[in-house]
C-alpha cells in the first residue's frame, strides 16, 4: 500500500514536471520567425543576461531572446517568468539584470533602486502592449456599445439581462436577447485582471468600488476560468456570458464591446491601443530618461482604447562593467526596434509601440553607461 | 547476495544482512529526513503570514478568516468524491474479484489502472471542456425540483463548473485507487470462510456480505484514505474546472474554492507577503492530511482484531 502511494506521487511528480515542459514549449513558437537585425550598435556582443518577471511578456520574451541569441552568437537571454512582484525583487536586489513587470516601479522602490544601480537609480522601459478586449458569446450579435459603467456593472452581477435598458440605450439598432448575463472573471492573479480593474476603478468610480488588483474581488459573485484561454473557452460555451482578455485571444471567435471614450465609442486595435499609451503621463520624481507612464484610463481622446496592458523592462541607468552595458544595451534596442516589436505582434498578438514611444525607448536605452 | 548466501558460510550471509539492514534504515531515515524537511520549510515561510496584522493578508481580515472557507471548500470536493466514488468502486471490484468470469475480470482490471494513469491535468480539460458544458442542464433541473436543499439552490451555474462538477471530476480520480486496492484486498479472503459460509446455504450475496466484506472491511477503509488523500490534495484538475469564489453552500452555484487551487493559482504572480500567505495555506493542507492519515489508522487499528484476518 505505502509503495503504491509513494508510486502515485513519484507518477504525478513526473506528469507535473512533464506538463511544465510541454507548457513552457507550447508558447515557444519563434522558430520560423527570421532573425533579428543585429543591435542597434552594430557590433556584437557577447554574455548572458538575466531577467525574471511577468507571465504576461512570457511569449514574447521566447521570441526575442531567441531571436537576440541567434542574431549575437554567444549571446544568451534567461529569462524566467516568475511574476511581476518576483521580477522587481530581483532587480532591487541585484539577482538579475532586468526585470520584466507589468506595472512600473512603485515610488518606495525606485527610491531604494539607488543601491543597486547607481544615484539616477532604474529606468522602466515600456516594452510590450496589449490591449485588452471586452469580449461577450451573443448569438448574431458581433459588436456592442458599452461605456465604463456598464461594463463595471456587467461585471458586478448588476445587470442580470442583455436586454437590460442600460445596454438598450446605448445600442438602439441591436436586437438585444432576453438572455442571462454571466459574467467571467480570471480565477489566476494576473496583469490582465490588474489592468482591467484598474481601467474600471479609473473610468466607472461610481459603480466600482473595489481597488484595483490582479486577483479579482473575492466578494463578487461570478463565474471564473484559469488562465486567458480558460476564460475564452468558457465563454465560447457559454451564451449569454462575457469576460475580459488579450485581444488576440478572441479576435474573431466572440463578440467585442466598443468602449466609450469621450463622446464615442472606440473599437479596439493596435493603433487605438498605442494611442492610450502616448495619452499617458509620465510619472513625476524619476530621472530624466525613465518612461514610467501613468495611463489615464478616463481619457476622452477620440479614438484612444485606455483598456491596455503596458508590460516594462525594469533596467538599471548604471551597471557596474562595460560588457554587461552593451549586452543590455543590444537586447533591449532590439526589443524596442520594429524587428523585435513585428515579432513580438507575431508571436504574441502585442500591440507594437507607436513610432514616438519607440524613439523615447532608444533614447532612454542610450543613455545607460558604466558605473562611475 | 541473497543466493549466495544460501550455499556459502554464514560470515557472507551475515555481511549481506548487515548491508541490506543499514540500506532499509538509511532509506527509512530519509523519508523521515524529507517529511521533517518539508514540515519545517513550511512552518519557516508560513511564519510571517501567521503573524502579519490581519489587514495586509489578502481579504483584509487576517489569516484564518481568509484559509477557513477554503479549507472547508476543500473539504466538501473531497467528501463529494468520497461519496460518489467509494459505492462504485466497492461494486467494482466485487464484480471483478467475485462475479465476473476470470477472462472479462483481468481485462477490466486493466482498465481500472489504466484511469490511474491518467494525468491530472487530462481529468481537469475534460471536466472543464466537456463534463461542464453537458452536466449544466441537470443542474437546472436540480435548482428548478430541489432548490428546497440548501445545496442544490438555484440560481443554477450557467457554466456548470462548479463544486458539484469538481467533485464528480475527483471521484473519477480516485476511483481507481480505491478499486484496484479493494480489489485485491477482496481476493485475500480465506477461500475457506467463503466456502463455509456457502456451505451453509448462503446465497453469494450473504456469503460476500457475511465473510468477505468484514474481511475486507479494513483495507477498504485505508484504501477509502488513500482516496481522500489524493482528492484533497488534487490541484490541477480542481483549478481548470472549478469557478471558484466565495463559500456558498449551494452546491450548483460557481463558488468555493480548495487550497491546493487556490495555490496553484495564486503563487506563479505572489510576492511578498502573498507568497508566505500561500505557504501557510499549504501549511494547512499538510496538516489536514496528516490528521486524515491519522484517523484512517486509528480506524484500522481499531478493527483488526474483528477482521478475520489473524
Amino acid at each position: 500500500m505505502k509503495a503504491l502511494r509513494f508510486g502515485r506521487n513519484a507518477a504525478i511528480a513526473v506528469i507535473s514536471a512533464g506538463a511544465l515542459a510541454l507548457t513552457a514549449c507550447g508558447s515557444d513558437n519563434a522558430t520560423g520567425t527570421a532573425p533579428a537585425t543585429p543591435a542597434a550598435s552594430g557590433a556584437q556582443v557577447s554574455g548572458t543576461l538575466t531577467g525574471i518577471g511577468s507571465s504576461a511578456q512570457g511569449a514574447a520574451m521566447d521570441v526575442w531572446k531567441t531571436n537576440f541569441a541567434s542574431a549575437n552568437q554567444g549571446a544568451t537571454v534567461q529569462y524566467s517568468p516568475d511574476g511581476s512582484g518576483a521580477g522587481r525583487k530581483a532587480l532591487l536586489d541585484g539577482s538579475a539584470q532586468f526585470g520584466g513587470s507589468d506595472a512600473y516601479l512603485k515610488d518606495d522602490e525606485y527610491a531604494s533602486s539607488t543601491t543597486q544601480c547607481g544615484p539616477d537609480g532604474a529606468l522602466n522601459i515600456p516594452v510590450y502592449i496589449s490591449p485588452i478586449a471586452v469580449a461577450f458569446n451573443l448569438p448574431e450579435i458581433k459588436e456592442l456599445n458599452l461605456d465604463a459603467v456598464t461594463v463595471a456593472k456587467i461585471f458586478r452581477g448588476e445587470i442580470a439581462t442583455w436586454n437590460d435598458p442600460a445596454i438598450a440605450a446605448q445600442n438602439p439598432d441591436a436586437t438585444l436577447p432576453d438572455l442571462k448575463v454571466t459574467p467571467v472573471n480570471r480565477s489566476d492573479d494576473s496583469g490582465t485582471t490588474s489592468n482591467f480593474t484598474d481601467y474600471l476603478a479609473a473610468a466607472a468610480p461610481e459603480a466600482w468600488t473595489d481597488k484595483p488588483a490582479g486577483v479579482w474581488p473575492a466578494t463578487l459573485q461570478g463565474e471564473n476560468a484559469k488562465g486567458t484561454s480558460g476564460v475564452v473557452k468558457t465563454v465560447t460555451d457559454t451564451p449569454g456570458a462575457v469576460t475580459y482578455a488579450d485581444d488576440s485571444a478572441v479576435s474573431g471567435k466572440l463578440g467585442v464591446a466598443l468602449i466609450k471614450v469621450g463622446e464615442s465609442y472606440t473599437k479596439i486595435s493596435a493603433e487605438a491601443a498605442a494611442k492610450a499609451v502616448d495619452a499617458g503621463k509620465p510619472v513625476e520624481g524619476r530621472n530624466a530618461n525613465d518612461l514610467s507612464i501613468k495611463l489615464d484610463r478616463a481619457t476622452t481622446i477620440e479614438g484612444a482604447y485606455p483598456i491596455v496592458l503596458v508590460s516594462f523592462h525594469i533596467v538599471c541607468s548604471t551597471y557596474a562593467d562595460q560588457k554587461t552595458v552593451d549586452l543590455v544595451k543590444a537586447f533591449e534596442a532590439y526589443v524596442v526596434s520594429d524587428a523585435g516589436q513585428t515579432a513580438a505582434a507575431d508571436a504574441a498578438k502585442s500591440a507594437p509601440l507607436s513610432k514616438d514611444l519607440q524613439d523615447k525607448t532608444l533614447k532612454s536605452i542610450e543613455s545607460i553607461k558604466v558605473k562611475s | 547476495m541473497t543466493t549466495t548466501s544460501l550455499t556459502t558460510s554464514r560470515g557472507a550471509g551475515r555481511a549481506g544482512d548487515k548491508v541490506f539492514s543499514a540500506a532499509t534504515l538509511a532509506a527509512g531515515c530519509l523519508i523521515l529526513a524529507v517529511l521533517f524537511g518539508v514540515a519545517l520549510f513550511l512552518l519557516i515561510q508560513a511564519f510571517p503570514a501567521l503573524v502579519a496584522s490581519p489587514d495586509e493578508i489578502q481579504g483584509g481580515k487576517g489569516f484564518f478568516s481568509y484559509i477557513w472557507p477554503i479549507v472547508i471548500g476543500t473539504l466538501i470536493a473531497a467528501v463529494i468524491a468520497l461519496v460518489i466514488a467509494t459505492p462504485v468502486a466497492i461494486g467494482v471490484a466485487l464484480f471483478i474479484s467475485h462475479f465476473a468470469p476470470r477472462k472479462l475480470a483481468s481485462g477490466l482490471g486493466y482498465v481500472i489502472d489504466l484511469l490511474a494513469a491518467i494525468p491530472s491535468v487530462v481529468y481537469g480539460a475534460w471536466g472543464a471542456a466537456f463534463l461542464a458544458k453537458e452536466i449544466s442542464p441537470a443542474y437546472n433541473w436540480l435548482a428548478n425540483n430541489m432548490g428546497w436543499l440548501p445545496i442544490f439552490q438555484g440560481p443554477a451555474s450557467a457554466t456548470g463548473k462548479t463544486i458539484l462538477t469538481a467533485g464528480i471530476v475527483l471521484s473519477v480520480m480516485i476511483l481507481p485507487i480505491i478499486t484496484s486496492l479493494s480489489r485485491e484486498i477482496f481476493l485475500q479472503t480465506p477461500k475457506l470462510h467463503e466456502e463455509a459460509a456457502l456451505a451453509l446455504g448462503a446465497t453469494r450475496w450473504e456469503m460476500i456480505r457475511m465473510a468477505v466484506l468484514p474481511f475486507g472491511r479494513p483495507g477498504v477503509i485505508s484504501a477509502v484514505m488513500l482516496g481522500l488523500g489524493r482528492a484533497l490534495g488534487e490541484t490541477m484538475a480542481v483549478a481548470l474546472v472549478l469557478s471558484s469564489g466565495a463559500l456558498t453552500a449551494s452546491l450548483i452555484q460557481s463558488g468555493n474554492q480548495t487550497i491546493a487551487a487556490e495555490i496553484a493559482l495564486n503563487f506563479p504572480e505572489a510576492s511578498g507577503l502573498k507568497v508566505n500567505t500561500l505557504i501557510a495555506a499549504g501549511l494547512v493542507l499538510f496538516v489536514i492530511t496528516l490528521g486524515v492519515n491519522m484517523i484512517a489508522r486509528w480506524i484500522i487499528s481499531r478493527h483488526k482484531e474483528f477482521s478475520g484476518a489473524n
